[in-house]
């Protein structure tokens, strides 16, 4: 059941991102370029899935538990520190550098394009990389 | 159509997703977090090797579906390609979280922490495409 319960948020995502231009490098690219020709759509991805979870989210976490699981599974942390910011800095660089996050760039393995399988590929290696260098 | 209506639409539904997520199965959907878990081997993994499945189906589903076409491939060289997706991924995986996880669900969820997150890449992304297109003049 949990299972299935994957399979279909993930697609409902994935329809989502495609939807939503999200899988298109060019649109993003172009949303992240504020003062050339700015493609402000995008804005409204964020905005929209951002609504949804901002007033939904209230109810969910007043539930004894999940439907399905024993808890929630929630990060513990609340410290901003230098690992948040430095990671956080170092993920955006990259999103401007091809126009890809890793939802989409997965989604995107879907348009079956060689170079979208390689940015994959280079992004498993990379959290690879970060863990090894900060495990945690 | 309106222009924003799809981008709308689609945002809806990725939060729907986030919604049902953490209803069903107690679990945030932050896709850098899902798949560091499905390669790295968490125990109880199969929900998030089929949610990574189902981002592809979804993609297919949209194309056929709306008969919108598929977004033109990126025309960047493929070192670029290379090279974003390692500071994504190490990224991600440092600042523990993305634009889903951070941005979508750690706001949703009202967090300090992922508030500062989004905006911190928010704005390097928006700092680094200026630099490659206005600086360097790249493509």
């Amino acid at each position: 059941m949990k299972a299935i319960v994957g399979l279909l948020c993930g697609i409902v995502f994935g329809v989502g991102l495609a939807m939503s231009g999200m899988t298109d490098t060019a649109k993003v690219l172009g949303f992240l370029d504020v003062t050339g020709q700015w493609v402000p759509d995008l804005a409204f991805v964020m905005g929209g899935a951002v609504l949804v979870t901002l007033v939904a989210f209230r109810f969910v976490l007043k539930m004894q538990r999940p439907a399905l699981n024993p808890r929630f599974h929630l990060p513990g942390t609340t410290v901003i520190d230098g690992r948040l910011l430095g990671g956080a800095a170092i993920f955006g660089i990259g999103w401007g550098v091809y126009g890809y996050c890793p939802g989409p760039a997965l989604a995107a393995l879907a348009y079956l394009d060689s170079q979208t399988a390689m940015f994959v590929v280079a992004m498993l290696v990379g959290m690879a990389l970060a863990n090894k260098a900060a495990p945690g | 159509m309106f222009a924003y209506t799809t981008p709308l639409i689609g945002g809806l539904l990725i939060g729907v997703s986030a919604v049902a997520l953490l209803a069903l199965l107690g679990r945030i959907a932050g896709i850098a977090g899902i798949v560091w878990g499905a390669v790295s081997a968490q125990p109880d993994n199969a929900w998030r090797w089929l949610f990574i499945v189902g981002l592809l189906i979804g993609t297919v589903l949209y194309h056929v579906l709306s008969g919108a076409p598929q977004p033109q491939a990126s025309t960047l060289p493929w070192w670029q390609a290379i090279a974003g997706g390692l500071l994504v991924g190490f990224g991600v995986r440092l600042g523990s979280g993305c634009t889903s996880g951070h941005g979508v669900c750690g706001i949703g969820r009202l967090s300090p922490r992922s508030l500062i997150a989004t905006i911190t890449f928010m704005a390097t992304g928006i700092i680094t495409v200026y630099v490659i297109r206005h600086l360097l003049g790249a493509a």
